[in-house]
């Protein structure tokens, strides 16, 4: 099957784009009719992507978050890309409450949310090269 | 995000309308904190009816405040929480230190 709609996005890493992003893709994602439910577990994991790469990623340096969303029949598929630092150990980030920053508050709740929000989350990291979150919802609704 | 304080007996009333994520969380959370230390309150009511979105940096937050207010022997507590919110208070374990009530001065006369 092939992908039907896609659009890409480029940003700096600061952190008043969070709002930003979450918004576009929450916009793109309206065309397959979510539930506002529905709509509102996209932005909130995009939300935690796109923070975890501004403030873990770029950390104090200022660098591009590029968005990719494909959208296929009933299924939106979102990368979020940074070209940070990248993670030492996949396994130990995505375990609940795992934080390497707890001196910022970080609770270490992102990727349990990703989890719990997405259908899917997938991590590819390599240190010193970058972090791709690939995540998968589907809309039931439609 | 826009806050208001409302200061009821020794409990300090916080009110959080719009958004809660890091870049609104950078922006609140020293003023959160000198009004505690203003008021000198004890414990610390989260009104949450006007927050219409919040990621992990509200846990860390609520969780920031916790630590500050039980040091001197408050404790925390929410009121207005709407669903997805409270999904997100229940994944993280918050209500494990976090008390919620139903109204302002229920919460304010039980702490
Ligand atoms: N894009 C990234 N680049 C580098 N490290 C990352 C990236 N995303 C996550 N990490 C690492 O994975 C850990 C876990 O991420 P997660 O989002 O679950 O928690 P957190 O960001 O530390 O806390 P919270 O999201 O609750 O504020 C982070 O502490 C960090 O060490
Ligand atoms: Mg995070």
């Amino acid at each position: 099957m092939s992908i039907q709609n896609h659009m890409r996005l480029e940003f700096l890493s600061k952190s008043q784009n969070e709002a930003f992003a979450r918004v576009v893709v929450a916009s793109f994602a309206a065309q397959l009719d979510p539930t506002i439910e529905e709509l509102a577990d996209v932005k909130t994991a995009v939300s935690e992507a796109v923070t975890n790469a501004i403030i873990h990623g770029y950390e104090d340096k200022i660098g591009n978050v590029i968005i990719e969303c494909s959208i296929q029949d009933n299924k939106i598929e979102i990368m979020i890309i940074d070209h940070g630092k990248g993670i030492d150990d996949v396994e130990e980030a995505r375990q609940p409450l795992y934080t390497s920053k707890p001196e910022l508050e970080r609770s270490g709740m992102g990727f349990t949310v990703m989890e719990t929000f997405m259908d899917e989350v997938e991590i590819q990291s390599l240190k010193d090269v970058g972090t791709k979150i690939r995540m998968v919802k589907r809309f039931e609704s439609r | 995000m826009r806050l208001s304080f409302e200061n009821i007996n020794k409990g300090l009333v916080i009110k959080l309308d719009g958004e809660l994520d890091h870049h609104t969380a950078e922006e609140i959370r020293d003023e959160i904190d000198r009004e505690i230390e203003h008021y000198g309150a004890k414990n610390i009511i989260f009104d949450l009816s006007g927050m219409n979105f919040m990621d992990s940096s509200g846990i860390g937050v609520i969780i920031g405040r916790y630590k500050k207010v039980s040091k001197m022997g408050g404790e925390v507590a929410v009121v207005n929480i709407n669903s997805r919110v409270e999904r997100i208070f229940k994944m993280s374990g918050l209500f494990n230190i976090v008390k919620r009530f139903e109204s302002k001065t229920q919460a304010v006369d039980s702490l």
